[in-house]
């Protein structure tokens, strides 16, 4: 089985240890991961921003570069819910149709552990580890993954603490993030203020993490973020 | 002091959010409330099934509208009821005027009603001297606190128990640890009379049943009943969109609204209008007057994407869920409409330019679509405008302009990559004067870390 892993702009640049271990964890699976050189940007920020002939350009790009790809994984429930709801959409002719072909054979990387390759227990590396996990909006309610991160954490012995606004947006939004920036920062509180005491928080998505660091940090708080991909890759090792 | 409009909306919200720390206290907890019963009230019925009839039916009156209105009118003009037609606010209110001129009008009480909050209608009696009352609890506290709604359906959701203590006690010296149920008792005493006193009552509509010609309204306080049943004169007015096409259709939305907004099965009182009174009954104005407004709804209308929007039944679930709306209440949309909605409602019914930057004030989390009984897709809307909004260069020319070249890089992996890897240089802390988005992020956020080495990096190298 041959994946794509597609690192994202965000991945590449601020979360480049994650997707990494995205590799590792992958090919621990037996799974042989490629990493397509001239992908970017998914076009996510210009589209949510209404900047549609830019997300297209960018959309078509992307198209090209995973043309070949059997699968197409990303350590983002946010951008694989770009890929797989709103390309179809979003471009036209015979483009949608590459782009309908391409959203089915794509999947956040916690989505195609469990859905693809049925795997739920990787190990014991997390027994005894007080985790919360944030559910990114577009992995919650765009690709409807909800059980299948806590299945894998849960499995590999960790213990996920009920946090009551575990599926709240944390703020971030693209964007949204610096046009709005008090309120967005608002969001964040939200979370922060009924966050459980716990060892790690984590999620699928590194914009998210990227925004509830960034508040915890300017409110003084020394709260430990990680990639749900490596928390993955250390159940197993 | 002048109204608030949508062009302040980041001022506004940024203000409520760092000085008023208890109103985002007021708003969540209630609007958590409400999406609580939401829930509960929805698992007793086949949810998924009854949304999808509410949008089927809502979509067929909205497709076939003018049929619809048509014999509505035919149906109440047969009852007795005057119809009269308004295009936009000025009408409204000249019609009003009419009526209140030809009975010598001097006070008038209120059913909540967003659409008359829409219209103007309390300042435009007020300049002609007619005493109003809003005669819902929610309502009566912030007309005498002089604010608009904060929700559709809690208008004073941003106030807390104490902050209702106190006006109270200023305005009629109840004591500062009144219970809610005594300050209610204070408002039902000083409401009592305004009803007695009343020469014409104001209610809005939730629904009309075209086939009958029949007003449907939803309410908990009995003050609606008594508005438009005790004065001589019932004004509705009521919007183009709120018609349904069958009395029996009523079953279905009065439930599965009152579900959506408070998770109640269907609310306390109901009250199907159908016609001034009648020779030998008991009760009942003399005169019903609807006033049919458009107000910009045909215009959204004629918009094949942003009609949708038009399906809405005015519940605020989607208010409810918004962690957007939740950091502020509905004040600083400066909009009647507030919340998800009121962000896709203000383009189509004010004009976009007029309505930014709401269809902005979302970071897209889609909650809001998960709880519409209606099923309209807020965020896909609240794209759509914004993709308008891109085309009618009403977004800064310099996020346009990076945009463009970020796109364009996009195009050329290795010039993306250079650029990202120029990412670890960029001096955060003393970048907001030269790129304002750096200095909004690091305003309220600390740096993100930026990797060492980008992945791209790493597995040229070889990952282990």
């Amino acid at each position: 089985m041959r994946v794509a892993l597609f690192a994202t702009c965000l991945g590449d640049r601020l979360f480049a240890d994650a997707c990494a271990d995205a590799v590792r964890l992958l090919r621990h699976l037996g799974v042989t991961v490629e990493f397509p050189r001239g992908q970017t940007c998914c076009g996510q920020p210009a589209h949510n921003a209404g900047h549609v002939d830019e997300a297209r350009r960018m959309a078509r790009h992307t198209l090209d570069v995973f043309a070949d790809a059997e699968y197409v994984v990303l350590p983002s429930g946010s951008c694989a819910g770009m890929l797989r709801h709103t390309y179809p959409g979003l471009l036209e002719g015979a483009h949608a149709d590459q782009a309908r072909l391409l959203a089915g054979r794509t999947f956040e990387l916690s989505q195609f552990v469990v859905e693809v390759l049925g795997v739920t227990d990787l190990g014991d590396g997390l027994e005894g580890r007080r985790v919360a996990y944030h559910h990114g909006c577009h992995a919650l309610r765009s690709l409807r993954i909800h059980d299948e991160p806590l299945a894998l954490l849960r499995g590999a012995g960790a213990q996920v603490l009920p946090w009551e606004a575990d599926q709240e947006c944390c703020g971030f939004g693209g964007l949204f993030s610096v046009k709005l920036p008090v309120v967005s920062a608002g969001m964040a509180d939200r979370k922060l203020d009924t966050l459980p005491p716990v060892d790690v928080v984590t999620s699928s998505d590194g914009g998210c993490l990227m925004q509830l660091s960034g508040r915890a940090g300017r409110r003084g708080e020394a709260i430990p973020f990680r990639h749900l991909a490596s928390l993955l890759w250390e159940a197993v090792s | 002091m002048s109204a608030p409009r949508p062009g302040g909306y980041a001022q506004a919200a940024a203000d409520a959010i760092r000085n008023h720390p208890e109103v985002r206290s007021a708003v969540t907890a209630a609007t958590r409330t409400f999406d609580t019963h939401r829930v509960e009230a929805w698992k007793e019925i086949d949810s998924d099934r009854w949304r999808d009839w509410a949008r089927d039916v809502k979509q067929n009156v909205l497709t076939h509208l003018d049929r619809y209105l048509e014999e509505a009118e035919a149906r109440l003009t047969q009852r007795g009821a005057h119809v009269h037609w308004a295009e936009n606010a000025s009408e409204a209110l000249d019609l009003l005027a009419r009526i209140t001129e030809r009975h010598g009008v001097k006070r008038v009480v209120k059913a909540k009603s967003m659409l008359t909050e829409e219209l103007g209608v309390n300042a435009s009696l007020e300049a002609r001297g007619i005493r109003v009352r809003e005669t819902d609890l929610g309502e009566y506290i912030i007309q005498l606190l002089g604010q608009p709604p904060s929700h559709i359906v809690g208008p004073a959701i941003h106030l807390s128990v104490d902050d209702c203590r106190r006006l109270f006690h200023e305005r009629f010296g109840t004591p500062l640890d009144a219970t809610p149920d005594a300050l209610a008792a204070e408002a039902r005493r000083a409401l009592r009379a305004d009803f007695l006193a009343a020469d014409l009552g104001i209610s809005g509509g939730n629904f009309l049943a075209a086939d009958t010609g029949t007003l449907a309204l939803i309410e908990n306080e009995g003050n609606i009943r008594l508005s438009t049943s005790t004065p001589r004169v019932h004004v509705a007015f009521v919007g183009l969109e709120k018609l349904v096409p069958r009395l029996a259709d009523l079953s279905g939305f009065l439930q599965l609204t009152s579900r959506s907004a408070t998770g109640q099965a269907i609310g306390t009182f109901v009250s199907l209008i159908t016609g001034p009174r009648r020779t030998g009954e008991p009760d009942g104005p003399e005169e019903l007057h609807v006033i049919l407004v458009d107000n910009g709804r045909t215009r959204v209308l004629a918009d094949t994407k942003a009609w949708e929007a038009l399906r809405c039944v005015r519940c605020g679930s989607c208010l409810n869920i918004c962690p957007v709306y939740r950091q502020t209440g509905g004040h600083p949309y400066g909009y009647t409409y507030s919340g998800p909605i009121g962000a896709i409602l203000a383009p189509g019914l004010l004009g976009l330019e007029e309505a930014m930057p709401l269809p902005f004030a979302s970071s897209l989390c889609g909650a809001c679509a998960d709880v519409c009984p209606v099923r309209i897709p807020i965020p896909d809307l609240l794209l759509y405008w914004r993709e308008r909004a891109v085309e009618a260069g009403l977004v800064p020319g310099l996020e346009r302009a990076g945009m463009k070249a970020y796109a364009a890089a996009a195009e050329r992996p290795a010039l993306f990559g250079a650029a990202a890897a120029s990412l670890r240089h960029i001096p955060w802390d003393r970048g907001g004067r030269a790129l304002p988005v750096l200095g909004a992020w690091t305003g309220e956020r600390t740096p993100p870390a930026v990797s060492p080495t980008s992945f791209r990096a790493l597995w040229k190298k070889g990952i282990e």
